[in-house]
Order: structure tokens, then C-alpha cells, then sequence
């Protein structure tokens, strides 16, 4: 039993629960709400981002691409052509899911820097094309959203969006324990090593690379639609490159090949931006600070950094 | 025995609780808390900047004079850095967290828009400092904004064009927020002042070369004006292209040109251009009669001491913001948000650094085209045009 608790599937998930199901009692007003609200979606996204990065060892720039094109998928089929918001989300996820897979298989023959650059276009083409299409998405100064409904319930108020968003990260984080400890993320781990190897082994290679990719994209689809529905604006910087730089780091500081530490570097750089206001004009000066500091003193990442920590402890 | 003493602390400590309510009740040293989120840094920080600058100067200046109606001012002042979503989230802060009383910024539109929503669902008076005039049409009960929209600097360019004679114009337009609704304003005051737009060229975000669609315009029979509307580095590559093809016809541009930065990024290309401009921009030139030419050389000294950097007119939004603000809640005499919002709906008469303000329930502005002067670059500086 104490074993079974000590594995990241039981005991790791469990403990996330009890977090997210305890958080309320200590956020004294909305604002902070909003703020664990926007930490739980970028950690859905990092989430899918880090089965690619840390899993698969394939590099994407242009995640955030996929994010808002679920978001404006939302966005344009609730405002403009009248669909239920929940329609919306599927059909926009699903869009994606195929956009994924149809530029993976060229995508995926990239590797390293050519890889990066693949990906990085990708994403900046469906920025430019979500600014300059200005009927379709209103352009630069992005379009309104209406809220969310699903057979006719409208989640209102900070809380019910704060247990939705909660459920969604509690079930991205089983979903993708479950691909990780499953034959595929045995497979994903062995293309990481090495791919020739791995396709000696009898894996195959183009298969698994393009799934992880269609699965990490799909998320952040999903989460850039409930994004604005909670919003309620969308603007073109959420598919901008920067967002993509933002939720790469989040993945490398919170550490690579660990679903939790996906959930952590999200937290923690969602909120830095908020506790570092005191420092008015230093806020980057701090920020960077920090940054630099993890990346010297815990170069594999916060989690699993401090998880050896504990272990080698506890021997 | 112990619950005896227990009894007596809490005695005592109810009796302090009282005096400390009572002593707090006073009303002199309540702070009146101005929230603002400002594009400090990122794509907007030219504009973001001085407006900062702007808030924190007079708040302090205030300050030591005493305060409004006694009570000091609290500024709470967070950096969006040109992110919509950045701003939506600290808007969302300046509510539930900091509990502000008025909210005052909002560099560009997109960050403006964002934000409209959870202002007039928490019913707190906002005072934008973006350009574009859909955020205050339709009118918005808690939403206001100060500085000019591109429909008045059609407008003004317009009354200008025909003032000369002229009617056949020719438009070209960036893909921005800003340039688009220019377009619009453009197409859709054209009858009003009896002109005909006879070409109508459009380029996209960041084009470093427009020669294809201003040799079009070259080649359009009768133009008799070119009118480009947008700002940054689109205007200046559309300038130097403009001069570039050897056009010769009068070249209007927005008052989103109006900036030292682009009259030096064009040089020799932008001599002779015309655009509207708030007066500050050539307050020196100003007649004395000018009624706002007084506070423009105010502002423009205060600045120029306090920072020993030019003034731009991005810093008279925020001045203009505030002091609107602040009148709103002396004639008030409370922070009441619905009082203050009647209030600032009724400002009249007030003599701002970007023109005089005459707010109405149909008009969350206030301004019109007499908040322009017409300034031509002579030189590689303005000149004001009579």
C-alpha cells in the first residue's frame, strides 16, 4: 500500500487532488482565483508540450499556434456562426487534431535545429494568418467571446470555472501517467535514446512521433478554447511566438519527462509575474534572476531536481 | 479562576477594537486608490512610458499639495507589457485584490477591449488612454477614453483637403486595428465632405515594400490628395516609398505619425507632409489667445525638467485621464463609483493638454476637431498650420 502511494500514478495524483480540492480555503478573493485558473490551463498545455519535449525528445516553437487556433476556433464558431460552445471545442479540437496530422509526417523527418525551425514556422504561420485575416478574427485587437454552456448550464463565477479547470487538470495528468507508463511512452523513451536503435527494437519511430505530436497538440487546442470562454477576448498574441517561448520554459523549469513538473514550472511562472510586481521597474531584472538561478543550480528541472534530492536522502 | 481572566481580555481587547474603528471611522486619512496597467514595456512601451511617467509625476505633485478634498491618492500602477491577457488579469487584480476606487489606462485598443467586459461587470469607472474609437461607440456606461480617435483625424484631414480645393483622394491603409478603422472612417465620412476616393491600396503588417501598390496610386487618373492611414514603421517605409516613386501630391497622415521618432525615421521623405496633431505638439507656435496653449506649455515644461526627455502627446492622455478623473471625484465628494461616474459623464468645459472635453451620455470622449491643430513638417520639425 505505502508503496503503491509513493508512485507518481496513485499517490502523485492523489496528492494533486487533495491540493486543488484544499486551495480554496487559503485564496482569500477572485483575483487569485483567476490567477490558479490560468495556472491550471497553461498546465494542461505544458502537460501535452512536455510528452513531446521530454518524452519524445522532439523540440516544438509553435505550440502555441495549436493553442490559438483552438481558442479562435471557439471564438468564431460560438460568435460568428451560433454553435454550442461545447461543438466548438470538439470540432476545433478535432480540426487541429488533423492539422497536426497532416504537417507531422513532414514535420517529424526534421531533427534537432531543423526540427525547432519546422515547428517555429508552423506556429508563426498560423499567427500571421489569425492577424491578417481581420473579418474572420478582427485582426490585432482580437475579437469578444461569450461564455461557456453545455445543455444549457453557464458556468459562472470564479469557483465553478476554478473546479472545471481543476477536473481538466486532474484528468490530463492521469491521461498522459497513463501514456507514459504504457507500452507508447516506453516506445517514446527509446526514440528519445536513440531512433535507430529504438526502430531496431521493432518501434515504430514515424508512428509514435506523430501521435505524441497530434496528442500534445489536441490539448493545447482544448485548452485554448476553454481559455477564452473564460476570458471572454481573445487577441492573435496567444498563438504568438512568445507564448510559445513562455510555455517551452515553463516546461524546461518545471523539468523535462515530468508530468508534474509540467504542473509545477506552469504554476510558477504564471504566478511570478503576479508576486513580482513589488519590484516595479526590476520585475524583469528579478524574473530573470530567478531563471538564470534554476537553470544553474537545478539544470534538469525543479521536480525532478529535487525529487533525486529526497531519494538519495531517504537511501 | 482563568476563565475570569479570559473574560477580562477579551473585555479589554473588545474595548480597543472599538476605540480603533473609532479612531479609523475618521474620514481625512482614507487614500483614494487609482488603479492603472500601463504597456510599460513590449510592442506599445513608446506610448506606455511617458504615460507612466505622466501618472506618477502628478500623482506625487498632488500628493504634496495635500491630496483631493484632503485624502491623498493611492496609485497602483502594474506594467501589462503590451499583452491583452496580461492586462485582463491585472484589471482583474486592481478589482477583487486592490480594491481600487477608478481605473485609469489601457495603452492600445486590444488591451483596452480586453478589460471592457470586467469593468462594467464590476461597475467601476475606467478612463482608457487607447486610440481607436470603438471603445467608446457604441457608448459603454463605465467605459470613457481621452485621447483623439482616428474617425476625428479623418475628420480634421478632410476639413484640410477640401479647405484647398481639392476632392480626389487617394487612400493606403496598413492591416492594424488602428489603420483599419481608419479605412473606414474614411470610406464612410467621404460623402459627407464631398470627397471621392478614387484609389484605395491596402499592404500588410510589416511590408519593408509598398513601390507596387504607390505606383498604382501613381498611375490613378485626377488624384488630387494621398491619405495613408497608420503609424510605426509602416508609415515610415509608406513615406519614404511615397517619396521614392517621385509623387508630388499633398501627403496626409494620421496623428499616430505625429512623433519625433517618425519624422526622424523618414528624414527628407516626410517634408512638407500633414497631419493632425494635438496642440501640445506645437504649443510654442500657439497664438495666446489659444486657450489651451497655457497648460500645454505647463505640461511640456514639467515634463521636460522632471525626466530631461522630449514630451510626446502620449503622456497628455494620461494627464488628461487623471485630472478628469480627479474633478470627477471632488464634484462628487466621494468615491462612490456611480457618483464619480455621473460625474466624469458631466465633465464640461475642461481644458485638457489633448483639447477641451465636453462629455455627454452619448459621448464618453468629448472631444471634436477643434482638439486638432493641422502642423506640417517644415525642416524636420512642426509647424503649425493657420
Amino acid at each position: 500500500m505505502r508503496r503503491r502511494l509513493a508512485t507518481p500514478r496513485t499517490g502523485g495524483l492523489l496528492a494533486l487532488a487533495v491540493v486543488i480540492a484544499v486551495l480554496p480555503a487559503f485564496l482569500p478573493n477572485n483575483f487569485y482565483f483567476d490567477v490558479m485558473i490560468l495556472v491550471g490551463l497553461n498546465a494542461i498545455v505544458c502537460i501535452g508540450l512536455n510528452l513531446l519535449v521530454g518524452y519524445a525528445g522532439q523540440i516544438s516553437l509553435g505550440h502555441a499556434g495549436f493553442f490559438g487556433l483552438g481558442a479562435y476556433s471557439s471564438a468564431i464558431l460560438t460568435s460568428t456562426y451560433d454553435w454550442p460552445p461545447i461543438a466548438a471545442l470538439l470540432a476545433g479540437a478535432a480540426g487541429v487534431g488533423l492539422l497536426a496530422f497532416a504537417v507531422a509526417r513532414p514535420i517529424m523527418k526534421l531533427r534537432g535545429h531543423y526540427l525547432a525551425m519546422g515547428t517555429l514556422g508552423l506556429g508563426i504561420i498560423i499567427s500571421i494568418i489569425l492577424t491578417q485575416e481581420v473579418d474572420l478574427t478582427g485582426g490585432p485587437d482580437g475579437m469578444p467571446v461569450y461564455g461557456f454552456s453545455i445543455l444549457g448550464w453557464e458556468p459562472s463565477g470564479v469557483l465553478v470555472w476554478y473546479w472545471i479547470v481543476g477536473g481538466l487538470l486532474l484528468l490530463t495528468v492521469w491521461l498522459a501517467l497513463n501514456i507514459v507508463e504504457s507500452p507508447v511512452g516506453r516506445a517514446l523513451r527509446a526514440v528519445h535514446g536513440s531512433e535507430a536503435a529504438a526502430q531496431t527494437m521493432g518501434v515504430d519511430v514515424v508512428h509514435y512521433k506523430v501521435l505524441v505530436f497530434v496528442v500534445s497538440a489536441v490539448l493545447a487546442s482544448i485548452a485554448g478554447s476553454v481559455f477564452v470562454h473564460y476570458i471572454g477576448f481573445v487577441t492573435p498574441s496567444e498563438a504568438g511566438f512568445i507564448h510559445s517561448i513562455e510555455l517551452i520554459t515553463m516546461v524546461v523549469l518545471g523539468g523535462l519527462a515530468s508530468i508534474y513538473g509540467a504542473v509545477v514550472g506552469a504554476a510558477i511562472l504564471t504566478t511570478l509575474p503576479q508576486l513580482l510586481t513589488f519590484l516595479h521597474d526590476y520585475e524583469m531584472l528579478g524574473f530573470g534572476a530567478i531563471m538564470m538561478g534554476v537553470m544553474i543550480f537545478l539544470p534538469r528541472g525543479l521536480v525532478p531536481t529535487t525529487a533525486r534530492l529526497l531519494r538519495d536522502r531517504t537511501r | 479562576m482563568r476563565e475570569i481572566y479570559g473574560r477580562a481580555v477579551t473585555g479589554v481587547l473588545s474595548a480597543l477594537a472599538v476605540l480603533c474603528v473609532g479612531a479609523g471611522g475618521a474620514p481625512a486619512a482614507e487614500p483614494i486608490k487609482i488603479g492603472s496597467f500601463l504597456a510599460v514595456t513590449g510592442g506599445a512601451s513608446f506610448l506606455g512610458d511617458p504615460e507612466k511617467k505622466t501618472l506618477e509625476m502628478y500623482v506625487a505633485r498632488i500628493n504634496e499639495a495635500g491630496g483631493v478634498a484632503g485624502r491623498p491618492i493611492e496609485l497602483t500602477l502594474y506594467d501589462s507589457g503590451t499583452d491583452a491577457k496580461k492586462a485582463a488579469s491585472f484589471v482583474k487584480r486592481l478589482i477583487e485584490d486592490d480594491k481600487v476606487d477608478i481605473i485609469l489606462g489601457g495603452t492600445t485598443t486590444g488591451e483596452t477591449m480586453a478589460v471592457v467586459p470586467l469593468v462594467e461587470r464590476a461597475g467601476i469607472p475606467f478612463i482608457s488612454f487607447a486610440g481607436a474609437g470603438v471603445i467608446v461607440e457604441p457608448v459603454k456606461k463605465w467605459v470613457f477614453k481621452t485621447p483623439h480617435t482616428d474617425g476625428l483625424a479623418v475628420r480634421k484631414i478632410y476639413e484640410d483637403i477640401r479647405a484647398n480645393g481639392h476632392s480626389k483622394v487617394a487612400l493606403f491603409a496598413g492591416s492594424g486595428g488602428f489603420d483599419k478603422s481608419c479605412r473606414k472612417n474614411a470610406h464612410e465620412l467621404a460623402g459627407k465632405y464631398q470627397i471621392e476616393i478614387v484609389a484605395d491600396e491596402t499592404h500588410g503588417k510589416g511590408d519593408t515594400d509598398m513601390t507596387p501598390q504607390l505606383t498604382k496610386i501613381k498611375n490613378t487618373d485626377g488624384v488630387q490628395a494621398f491619405l495613408y492611414c497608420g503609424f510605426g514603421a509602416d508609415a515610415v517605409v509608406a513615406a519614404k516609398n511615397y517619396r521614392q516613386l517621385g509623387l508630388a501630391l499633398p501627403h496626409y497622415q494620421s496623428h499616430g505619425s505625429a512623433s519625433k521618432r517618425f519624422v526622424a525615421g523618414t528624414g527628407e521623405a516626410s517634408e512638407g507632409m500633414r497631419l493632425p496633431a494635438a496642440a501640445l505638439l506645437v504649443a510654442k507656435q500657439l497664438p495666446d489667445s489659444h486657450p489651451q496653449k497655457k497648460l500645454a506649455l505647463q505640461f511640456e515644461a514639467d515634463y521636460e525638467a522632471k525626466y530631461n526627455e522630449p514630451i510626446s502627446t502620449f503622456g497628455g492622455h494620461a494627464y488628461d485621464g487623471l485630472m478628469i478623473a480627479i474633478g470627477a471625484i471632488e464634484r462628487a465628494g466621494s468615491t462612490d463609483p456611480e457618483k464619480v461616474r455621473a460625474e466624469i459623464e458631466k465633465t464640461t468645459n475642461y481644458i485638457g493638454v489633448d483639447g477641451i472635453y465636453n462629455m455627454s451620455p452619448e459621448d464618453h470622449l468629448g472631444l471634436d476637431t477643434n482638439s486638432f491643430v493641422m502642423v506640417e513638417i517644415r525642416d524636420g520639425d512642426w509647424q503649425l498650420i493657420e
